[in-house]
């Protein structure tokens, strides 16, 4: 597949040029190089350990790496903490566990961030999460507790918190791995919308059904290092790569 | 299961099962006790070994108690009064309660500065302990120290207003360097708190204090429980941010604060507190310049908020160790900084999970403000066992007064722990 066709816009997210990262001795990214463009859907998969979690903590800054760059909506990441504040206000992050903050009600976890970090008065902060909420479809919900929502419910409104910081990209780590079967359909329904408007996302994700249906490129992770990257149709029918081939026939095989 | 269905596995539920209420539930004191008292052969001995128990104790107090005399001038009067049989000599509670109260010299006349100070204390404390009450209040709970300093020392009223303005200037200074930087706000502050009160104590004058409106009392005049009290209050409300500061310390990835932490807690942890005391009134005023003299009630006070502060520091430790990484990783990936994300997120949580073991603390540093009366200081342990158990009138009447000194530890340890228990419920959110 030519480049010019995977590709949504000219404007470039997210640069990742050689980058590496050790955990100790332990090697665990190697040689990353990946470009992310505007308006992109990118699924991430690979077997478990493979360094898909710690890849994209890497572009929030959640984890440093030690060599080579990461500039996301053209601020370098370094370790200047403004650069990394700047970042992470710009990239939202769903979390396999979801990480709500269970002593605040869900409006709260909505409004908290804008309100602290983009200053935003606090009437203009819980409109703007009530929007929100309505979009993940549980409105209704906003002045209970996490700990009184459902697993799939929960994951919405991580979902819906991260959007109203107005990120200009989303990622997310597993985002459906810790859900019951009934509840993985209401969350993958809201990344879908938010995938038709257009937003920049990078999902690490083991539902291919998704990644058929909303990526533009589905990239292959292997011992730290990306394997193969493909348009979805291409690396589901014609994986080029035996690791890819094998990984494939596991999770699809049965 | 019936013959003929034992092969058939397959099952299909054509009626609905409408929902019922429980099978009832019979009540009642008599079943009551039955269930809970009288269970069984052993229970039912158990039950009146314990009555029997509560009857020996109670036989011989109830009569010394209810016989009490509450009005007499001396043991002797007592014991002509009540003529040979049992009852307690409470006259000595009646004659003595200035002294056990404020000590035996603090001057009469001003007894009503304490006792006001006591009642805002309650004020002050309300928007802090409850809070569903407007947060405007807080102002007041601001400035309740520097006013209570005021009401209980008296003398120039510069000198809680200079203490006041160190800490506004400490305040903006913080303000104005956390947005950099937590560290440089933070010991920028205490440095710019530091400057303003040496610079402020120069120019204070001299005699500011010999025509004050209210006239000064020197710490060594203060005495009973108030003496508890105020050690109480202060030592707690300062333990409490410095614990929370030693904890978050103790976390830092910077080693130079890390090591200071831990040296600082685990070295407090190793001493007695009966030994800081000792140093609190004999040496500590080697570490202060040699022309000032440190106020021993300050002394005490410090070596008490290190003891305390550390302890509490340890109990934050486990609260924040109890947390998973999720929350300080989702504070991070909407962009808080690291003051807001613990302010707002981390310690909410960690505090509450610490509750239990703030107010364990809380409770044994109260009552460790009495073993004050080994380094002769009069708190109220230390008034019975000297001034008043000393004199000719009352020598002798151990259990009224150490009863007495008992009952109000423990009414105010009850209401520290109701309070705490209060707290835990409202905040319940986990739905667990
Ligand atoms: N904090 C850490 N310290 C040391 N090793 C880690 C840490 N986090 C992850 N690893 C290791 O790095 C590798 C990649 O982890 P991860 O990115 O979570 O994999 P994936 O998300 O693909 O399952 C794994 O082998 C894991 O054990
Ligand atoms: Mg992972």
């Amino acid at each position: 597949m030519a480049e010019a066709q995977m590709k949504v816009s000219d404007q470039v997210a997210i640069t990742i040029d050689k980058m590496n990262k050790w955990y100790g001795a332990f090697h665990v990214l190697r040689d990353i190089n990946l470009t992310v463009y505007q308006g992109e859907r990118i699924v991430i998969c690979g077997p478990s350990g493979s360094g898909k979690s710690t890849l994209i903590r890497c572009i929030n800054a959640l984890e440093e790496h030690q060599q080579g760059s990461i500039t996301v909506d053209g601020t370098l990441l370094s370790s200047d903490l403004k650069n990394v504040d700047k970042i992470r206000s710009e990239v939202g992050m769903v979390f396999q566990h979801f990480n709500l903050f269970p002593h605040l009600t869900i409006l709260e976890n909505c409004t908290l961030a804008p309100i602290w970090v983009r200053k935003i008065p606090r009437k203009e902060a819980e409109a703007t999460a009530m929007h929100f909420l309505e979009k993940v479809k549980i409105p209704e919900q906003a002045n209970k507790y996490p700990g009184q929502l459902s697993g799939g419910q929960q994951q919405r409104v991580a979902i819906a918190r991260s959007l109203c910081m107005r990120p200009r990209i989303m990622l997310f780590d597993e985002p459906t791995s810790a859900l019951d079967p009934e509840m993985i359909k209401e969350v993958l329904d809201t990344m879908i919308e938010l995938a038709e408007e257009g937003m920049t996302m990078l999902c690490v994700t083991h539902e291919m059904g998704f990644a058929r249906q909303v990526a533009n490129r589905v990239i292959f992770m292997d011992a730290g290092q990306i394997v193969e990257q493909n348009e979805p149709e291409e690396f589901f029918l014609n994986p080029k790569s035996d690791r890819t081939k094998l990984f494939l026939s596991q999770i699809l095989g049965h | 299961m019936s013959e003929q269905h034992a092969h058939d596995v397959a099952f299909v539920r054509t009626e609905f099962v409408p929902e019922s209420p429980p099978p009832g539930v019979a009540s009642g004191p008599v079943k009551w006790m039955r269930e809970n008292l009288f269970a069984s052969p052993a229970n039912s001995v158990l039950t009146l070994l314990s009555i029997y128990a509560i009857y020996l104790i109670l036989s011989p107090t109830l009569p010394w108690i209810l016989n009490g005399v509450w009005t007499a001038s001396s043991l002797s009067e007592c014991r002509e009064i009540l003529n040979g049989t049992s009852g307690a000599c409470f006259a000595v509670l009646t004659e003595r309660w200035p002294q056990l109260l404020y000590g035996f010299k603090y001057p009469a006349d001003e007894y009503w500065r304490p006792t006001l100070a006591f009642v805002l204390l309650f004020i002050a404390a309300a928007p802090v302990l409850f809070f569903d009450l407007p947060r405007k209040l807080l102002i007041f709970t601001g400035l309740y120290p520097f006013l209570a300093f005021w009401l209980i020392w008296g003398g120039t009223i510069l000198t809680p207003l200079l203490a006041l303005a160190g800490c506004v200037v400490g305040g903006l200074v913080y303000q104005r360097l956390v947005a950099s930087n937590f560290a440089a706000g933070f010991f920028g502050g205490i440095v710019a708190a530091l400057v303003v009160w040496t610079l402020g104590g120069v120019l204070i004058p001299e005699g500011a204090s010999d025509n004050a409106l209210l006239p000064a009392v020197p710490s060594r005049d203060l005495g009973g429980f108030m003496l508890n009290m105020m050690l109480g209050v202060t030592c707690v409300s300062l333990s409490l941010p410095i614990g929370i500061a030693l904890a978050l310390g103790r976390q830092s990835s910077m080693p130079l604060i890390k090591w200071i932490c831990v040296v600082f807690i685990e070295f407090i942890r190793g001493v007695p507190l009966i030994t800081l005391l000792f140093v609190a009134s004999v040496m500590l005023s080697y570490f202060f310049p040699p022309e000032s003299t440190v106020d021993l009630f300050l002394r005490v006070v410090i070596m008490i908020t290190m003891f305390s502060s550390a302890y509490i520091a340890e109990v934050i430790r486990g609260g924040l160790a109890a947390l998973p990484r999720g929350q300080y990783e989702a504070a991070d990936s909407l962009g808080l900084d690291y003051a807001q994300a613990m302010r707002l997120i981390i310690l909410p949580q960690a505090l509450k999970i610490s509750i239990p073991g703030i107010v364990n603390v809380a409770v044994g540093l109260f009552k460790d403000t009495t073993l004050v009366s080994v380094i002769s200081m009069f708190d109220l342990v230390g008034m019975i066992r000297g001034p008043i158990l000393a004199s000719t009138e009352w020598n002798g009447v151990y259990w009224e007064l150490l009863g007495f000194a008992a009952a109000l530890f423990f009414v105010v340890c009850y209401g520290i722990s109701q309070y705490s228990q209060w707290l835990e419920r409202r905040l319940a959110t986990d739905h667990r």
